[in-house]
């Protein structure tokens, strides 16, 4: 059974990325759905290639905290190198879910995460799809895909809306295309992984 | 419930709601900018303000409104340059941050004693050094004895709310000073959150035009501005503005009330949470109210009567409204965004002490300095100062010294 409302997500990834982006288009499929919402980057100085992290909040009610997520429902790493280096799995709910942009899901890396009885770890290679398809490494896209796969509150034709009304202000058509089809492929290609758990702990 | 559903939902006035938006505090302030579409804005880009004149200078690049926009050199030439307009005869507005605002110090003062209606957006931001980016009210009280009216918003909802009401405040006759919108730098600013608006027409009507009896390209007039006052007048001139001060609470509520009848979302000079039964009580300023608000209601669950109180209007200080929701409560937390060095007490607790010190059963006061330069301040330890308060209030001792909540 995937989580009901109110769900805070937490996104760990790499300046350059698309974090923030993907926060924003999160939030802005929430609005879409009928929902509150918010979605707030984690402040530093922005940079590419430093690690950078971003909340998304949906809500059935007004969302009044404004802060960081300390205890989320999803965690979304964007680059994979940042397990060990963030402890990105820090709070994750008993029952919550973590998705990672890698192109092995049996990594050592994965390896290294922490998770708990009753936590799930979904995979995707978002990273391959966005190169073959956007022709650049902006994960963020498909891996929105995976997020509708794991959680039915916002379903992958309300995320495809929001990516297109949010992308089409600053992007050609054909990048709008692009990450729809990158949408779509990382929601069809996730894999869950059976978590080994406390292995490492 | 979906957006299409919202879109048609009648706000109390019985108009029909564009749909809401999924923006930051930033750009729902450029959003009433837009509607309001001022005939001058001058801006210097400064962290984190940018959304604000990034997505302006977009609906003036559009030409969806007919500002004239000066892109100045430096936060002086930016209100110097609204001085200028509004003496005028122009509406204008501006939007800074922090050192922005520490820089265009001199003009605040020329802005208010010159009397002139400028709105100006405060994106509160730390003031440096240390270098830092982030949330503080170091601004805030760097400005609060200028003489402009300041009204800090909790969310960017509020931040929209009251950009609509700002102008008529501050054109107020019996005002004509310059008011400031305050809203949180990145918790507001950047925070992404549900932002219902209003249709442009009603917010245009709502602001109406800018209609000074005296400005100084008036044809004929032989009217003056911030000319050389020395020891004739210059006195008169500052009780003046003491008057225009005390005239403008009313007007802020007035106004705030005007704006929550046609969105249906009330705005009050002081906004209180769950203080009916409350024998304690924080107080806030801005959009940490959320994280105190849901350690209230830990400390509620844990069986304490708790409220919390927000001010929203922090200059002129609303001593009558703080007095009424302070009544009957036996000790206060007092949250201070900012360190007043060297002073008998930080900012905001020596509003509380001194608005309160007249009271018959006059509430004991502790001080907690929090969340400087964006350090996060999670629900837990406002619900650790809540145990401090209520332990206060039990041994009737206040403290002489602030807590710093969250320091390393």
């Amino acid at each position: 059974m995937d989580k009901r409302l109110p769900i805070e997500v937490r996104w760990h990834g790499r300046g350059g990325q698309g974090v923030v982006t993907a926060s924003r288009i999160l939030a802005s499929a929430a609005l879409k759905g009928g929902y509150y919402l918010q979605s707030l980057p984690d402040f530093g100085a922005e940079r590419s290639g430093a690690p950078i992290a971003a909340y998304t909040r949906i809500s059935e009610t007004p969302v009044i905290d404004r802060g960081p997520v300390y205890e989320p429902d999803a965690v979304i790493v964007l680059d994979a190198s940042l397990i060990g280096q963030v402890d990105v799995e820090t709070g994750l709910v008993a029952n919550g879910t973590i998705i990672v942009n890698t192109a092995n899901p049996d990594s050592p890396a994965l390896k290294r995460l922490q998770l708990k009885p009753g936590q799930q770890l979904w995979t995707v290679d978002a990273s391959q799809i966005a190169i073959e398809l956007i022709r650049r490494n902006v994960p963020n896209t498909p891996i929105l895909g995976v997020f509708a796969r794991c959680f039915s509150v916002l379903d992958i034709d309300t995320m495809s809306h929001a990516i297109d009304e949010l992308m089409s202000e600053t992007f050609p058509p054909n990048i709008v295309e692009a990450n729809l089809k990158a949408l779509r492929l990382g929601h069809d290609q996730a894999k869950k992984i059976e978590v080994e758990v406390g292995a490492n702990a | 419930m979906t957006t299409t559903q919202k879109q048609g939902q009648k706000p109390s006035s019985g108009i029909t709601l564009p749909p809401a938006q999924a923006i930051n505090g930033g750009e729902a302030v450029a959003y009433a900018m837009r509607q309001i579409d001022p005939e001058v804005v001058a801006a210097y880009p400064i962290t984190p303000q940018t959304f604000i004149i990034e997505k302006f200078s977009e609906y003036v690049a559009d030409g969806l409104v007919n500002t004239e926009y000066i892109n100045v050199e430096s936060e002086h030439a930016a209100m110097s340059a609204c001085v200028g307009a509004t003496a005028a005869g122009g509406r204008a507005q501006t939007a800074t941050s922090g050192p922005g605002l520490a820089l265009m110090y001199e003009m605040l003062w020329v802005a208010s004693g010159m009397r002139l209606p400028i709105v100006m957006h405060l994106c509160s931001r730390s003031f440096s050094a240390p270098l830092n980016i982030l949330c503080d009210h170091s601004d805030v009280m760097g400005m609060r004895e200028s003489s402009w009216p300041m009204l800090i918003g909790s969310s960017p909802q509020e931040a929209y709310d009251q950009a609509v009401a700002m102008p008529t405040i501050a054109e107020n006759k019996s005002v004509l000073l310059p008011v400031a919108n305050v809203l949180d730098g990145f918790t507001v600013t950047h925070s992404v959150e549900r932002v219902e608006v209003l249709p442009d027409e009603v917010v245009k009507e709502f602001a109406g035009e800018y209609e000074p009896d005296i400005w100084a390209l008036q044809p004929g007039s032989t009217a003056t501005f911030g000319t050389l006052d020395a020891n004739d007048f210059y006195f008169e001139h500052k009780r003046q503005q003491v008057e225009a001060m005390k005239n403008s609470l009313e007007v802020v509520r007035t106004q705030l009330n005007a704006v929550g009848e046609i969105t249906g979302r009330p705005m009050n000079l002081v906004e209180e949470y769950l203080m009916d039964d409350a024998e304690i009580a924080l107080v806030v300023l801005g959009s940490s109210e959320g994280m105190v608000r849901a350690a209230i209601d830990q400390a509620r669950a844990d069986g304490i009567k708790v409220g919390m109180v927000r001010i929203r209007l922090f200059r002129p200080f609303p001593v009558a409204d703080v007095r009424k929701a302070l009544e009957g409560i036996g000790a206060v937390g007092v949250l201070d965004r900012a360190i007043a060095f060297g002073t008998p007490g930080n900012g905001l607790l020596q509003d509380l002490a001194t608005s309160t010190r007249t009271m018959p059963d006059r509430p004991l006061l502790m001080d907690f300095v929090y969340g400087l330069g964006g350090r996060a301040t999670p629900k837990q330890l406002f619900r650790q100062a809540v145990d401090e308060v209520l332990n206060m209030n039990e041994t009737r001792v206040e403290p002489d010294e602030p807590a710093y909540l969250g320091l390393k």
